[in-house]
C-alpha cells in the first residue's frame, strides 16, 4: 500500500515566489559584492589628493618609488588576504622574512654554501614555520592571532640572538661574492630604467603573486574551500570541505610569501639587518583589510589587498613629496584603516542580513 | 494497540523486500567515553522513508552525522549495498550517493548560490596545474536544480545571504537531491518554519522516495513523520527504543509514544527487559 496518497502532498510547485530585483539594484548588489571596490576607490581618491598637491607623484620616478614600496607589501598582503578569507591571522610573516633572509645570509657567509642551496634551505625553514603555525592552529583550535604572535616572538628573539652569537652583530653582509649570486640578483634584484624611474623586478613578483592568488581564490576548488572554511566553518565541515588541510596550506603560503619578501630585500641590500620591531606584520593585515577582507573571514579579495598596498604606498610617498612630517603617515594609515573597517562593516551587515520571510 | 517488533533491526524481517541500500549493524558512536549512539541497527531501503523520532539529546543528530560520513562508528559497521564501508569525510559519503539536508542547512551566507551548491564537490575542467572550476556548468546545474524544487528565475551568482529563508531551504534541498543518488538524509530544521517551508521539506522527502531513493527523515514532529513515513525509529538516550512500521501505529499512537517521554522510557525498559542482550 502506498503510505501517502499523492493528493495529500502536491508535487514541487513554484511555492517560493521570487520577487525579481530591479536592474539598478542588481548592479548595486554586484558592485558591493566585489570586495575590492572600496580599495579601488581608495587608490583613486588618495592618488588624486596627493597628485593635486605634488604632481611629481605621477612622474616615472614617483610611480617607480610607489611601486617599489608597494611590491613587498603587496606580496605579503595577498597571502595574508587569502588567510583572512579563511578566517585566520598571521602575525609572523614579517619576522619570517627577516629570519629566512638571515638564514640565507648565515648559510652563505658562515657555512660557505652557494646562494641557491642557501635560498632553498631557508625556504624549507620558512615552510617549517608555516607548518608549525598551521598545525598548531588546526589541532589546538587556539586563535591564530595568539599562535602566530608566539611564533613572532620566538623567531624575533631567536634571530637576534643567533645573529649576535654567530656573526657577532645584528647585521650580516658580504654575500655579493658567493657562487650563484649573480643569477640570484638576476631573478630577485634586477632593475629596468624607464625615464627617470628605476623599476625593480619585485614589481613582477608582486604581479605574479596577485594573479596567482586571485586565480586560486576565484577559479579553483581550493579557493572555494577557502571561502567555505572562513565563511561557514560548520557548513564546510558538514559538506566535507578539507578545512584543516586548507588552513595549513594557507599558513604555508604566508610563510613562503615571507621568504620571498625576505629574499627580495636580501638580494637588494646584499645583506640583512635584524631589526627588533613589531610593525611590518601589522601592515600586511592593514593592507588586506583596506583591500576589503573581513576580519571574521569568508569575504575578501587578493586584488583588493594589492590595491590596499598601493594606497599605502601612495600615501607614504605622497606625504614625503608634499613635504609633511613623515610621522603623519602612521596617523593617516590609521585613519584609512578606520574608514576601511567601517565600510567593511556596512558591507557585512548588508550581506549577512537574513531577509525575513 | 501498537505492537513493537523487530528489535533485531530490520534485517531479520525482510521477507520479500529489497535488500537495504544502507544498513547500520549494531553501531556505537562515542564522544570521548560518552556513547552518543549505542548498538543502533537500522536498514534503509530504496523507495522507503524511515523516520527517526526522539527528544533532544536522544542521538538523532549523531545518527545523521554518522550516516553522512561526519562521524565514524566506534563499534559496529555501516554497510552500503551489503558491503561494509568507512567514510573518511562527508565528501566520500556524498560521492557514494548519500546526501544530507543539514539541520542548519549548511549554507555559507557570503558565498554565491552556485558556490554553495557545489561546496566540497565542485565541477572542474582542465588538467592538474590548470584545473579550474567549471563556472558555466556549475551555474547552469545549480539553476536547473533550483528550478526543480520550484525556485525559478534565480541568479546563481548572487550571494546566498540575498535569498529569502524559504529559498535558502530550497537551496539546501536542491543540493541534497542533486548529490543524493541513493540515500537522502533530511534533518528537519528546528528553526521556526512557515507552512510553505514545512510542506517543502515533506515534498522533498516524498519526491526522493518516489524517485526510488532510500530516505532517512529526522524530525521532531510525529504528525510529519506519520504523513510521509513507512517506518519509524524511536530513539531514546542513544538507543533504539522502538522500530515500528506504518501498520503498527496510527498518528495518535505515534504522538503518544514520542510526546509522552514516560511512555517511551517505559517501553524502552520493557524492551530491554525482554531482550537483555541488547
Amino acid at each position: 500500500m502506498p503510505p501517502v496518497s499523492p493528493e495529500r502532498l502536491a508535487p514541487f510547485a513554484p511555492a517560493a515566489h521570487v520577487v525579481p530585483r530591479s536592474a539598478g539594484r542588481r548592479l548595486f548588489d554586484r558592485l558591493l559584492a566585489r570586495p575590492s571596490i572600496g580599495a579601488l576607490l581608495g587608490v583613486l581618491s588618495v592618488g588624486l589628493f596627493f597628485a593635486l598637491q605634488a604632481p611629481e607623484l605621477l612622474s616615472a620616478g614617483g610611480v617607480a618609488t610607489i611601486l617599489d614600496i608597494a611590491a613587498p607589501l603587496g606580496i605579503g598582503g595577498v597571502a595574508v588576504a587569502l588567510l583572512l578569507v579563511a578566517g585566520q591571522f598571521d602575525l609572523s610573516i614579517g619576522v619570517v622574512a627577516v629570519t629566512t633572509s638571515l638564514a640565507t645570509a648565515l648559510l652563505v657567509t658562515e657555512a660557505g654554501l652557494g646562494t641557491w642551496p642557501a635560498l632553498l634551505l631557508s625556504l624549507v625553514v620558512a615552510l617549517l614555520v608555516g607548518a608549525v603555525n598551521g598545525l598548531l592552529v588546526v589541532t589546538t583550535g587556539l586563535p591564530s592571532f595568539l599562535v602566530t604572535l608566539a611564533t613572532f616572538l620566538v623567531l624575533q628573539g631567536g634571530s637576534l640572538a643567533l645573529s649576535a652569537a654567530i656573526a657577532g652583530s645584528s647585521r650580516v653582509s658580504g654575500l655579493a661574492g658567493a657562487p650563484g649570486w649573480e643569477s640570484a640578483v638576476a631573478v630577485f634584484g634586477s632593475t629596468t630604467q624607464l625615464g627617470d624611474g628605476r623599476f625593480r623586478i619585485s614589481l613582477l613578483w608582486w604581479l605574479v603573486a596577485t594573479a596567482l592568488t586571485t586565480w586560486l581564490l576565484w577559479r579553483t576548488r581550493f579557493g572555494n574551500a577557502v571561502f567555505g572554511t572562513g565563511g561557514a566553518p560548520r557548513a564546510a565541515r558538514e559538506l566535507g570541505v578539507p578545512v584543516r588541510r586548507t588552513t595549513v596550506l594557507l599558513f604555508l603560503g604566508t610563510a613562503a610569501a615571507g621568504w620571498l619578501i625576505g629574499t627580495l630585500g636580501l638580494v637588494r641590500l646584499g645583506g640583512v639587518q635584524v631589526d627588533p620591531a613589531l610593525g611590518a606584520e601589522i601592515e600586511f593585515i592593514v593592507v588586506a583589510v583596506i583591500g576589503g577582507c573581513l576580519l571574521t573571514g569568508g569575504y575578501g579579495s587578493t586584488v583588493g589587498a594589492s590595491l590596499g598596498a598601493l594606497v599605502y604606498a601612495i600615501a607614504r610617498e605622497g606625504i614625503s613629496l608634499v613635504g609633511w612630517d613623515p610621522r603623519w603617515f602612521q596617523a593617516f594609515l590609521g585613519l584609512m584603516l578606520l574608514v576601511a573597517l567601517l565600510a567593511n562593516g556596512v558591507v557585512r551587515r548588508r550581506l549577512r542580513a537574513v531577509p525575513r520571510s | 494497540m501498537s505492537t513493537v517488533r523487530g528489535l533485531d533491526g530490520a534485517g531479520g524481517t525482510a521477507e520479500g523486500r529489497t535488500p537495504p541500500v544502507l544498513e547500520l549493524r549494531a553501531v556505537t558512536v562515542r564522544f570521548g567515553s560518552v556513547p552518543a549512539l549505542s548498538r543502533v541497527s537500522l536498514a534503509l531501503r530504496a523507495g522507503e522513508v524511515t523516520c527517526v523520532l526522539g527528544e533532544n539529546g536522544s542521538g538523532k543528530s549523531s545518527l545523521v552525522a554518522l550516516v553522512s560520513g561526519l562521524l565514524r562508528p566506534a563499534e559496529g559497521e555501516l554497510c552500503l549495498d551489503g558491503q561494509p564501508v568507512r567514510f573518511r569525510s562527508p565528501q566520500q559519503a556524498r560521492s557514494r550517493g548519500i546526501a544530507t539536508v543539514w539541520q542548519d542547512l549548511a549554507i555559507a551566507p557570503l558565498m554565491s548560490v552556485w558556490r554553495n551548491f557545489f561546496l566540497g564537490a565542485e565541477p572542474t575542467r582542465g588538467t592538474w596545474p590548470f584545473r579550474r572550476l567549471d563556472v558555466g556548468r556549475a551555474e547552469e546545474v545549480a539553476a536547473r536544480a533550483m528550478a526543480r524544487v520550484g525556485v525559478t528565475g534565480l541568479d546563481p551568482a548572487q550571494p546566498a545571504s540575498a535569498l529569502q529563508a524559504g529559498e535558502r531551504q530550497c537551496l539546501a534541498i536542491a543540493r541534497a537531491l542533486h548529490f543524493g543518488a541513493r540515500v537522502l538524509v533530511v534533518d528537519e530544521p528546528t528553526a521556526p518554519m512557515t507552512v510553505a517551508q514545512r510542506a517543502l521539506v515533506l515534498q522533498s522527502v516524498v519526491a526522493a522516495r518516489d524517485s526510488g531513493l532510500a530516505v532517512l527523515f529526522v524530525t521532531h514532529s510525529p504528525q510529519h513523520a506519520h504523513l510521509v513515513g513507512d517506518r519509524f525509529l524511536l530513539l531514546g538516550g542513544g538507543r533504539v527504543a522502538g522500530d515500528l512500521t506504518r501498520e503498527d501505529v496510527d498518528v495518535d499512537d505515534l504522538t503518544r509514544l514520542v510526546a509522552g517521554g514516560d511512555e517511551l522510557t517505559r517501553l524502552g525498559e520493557q524492551l530491554r527487559a525482554a531482550h537483555p542482550d541488547r
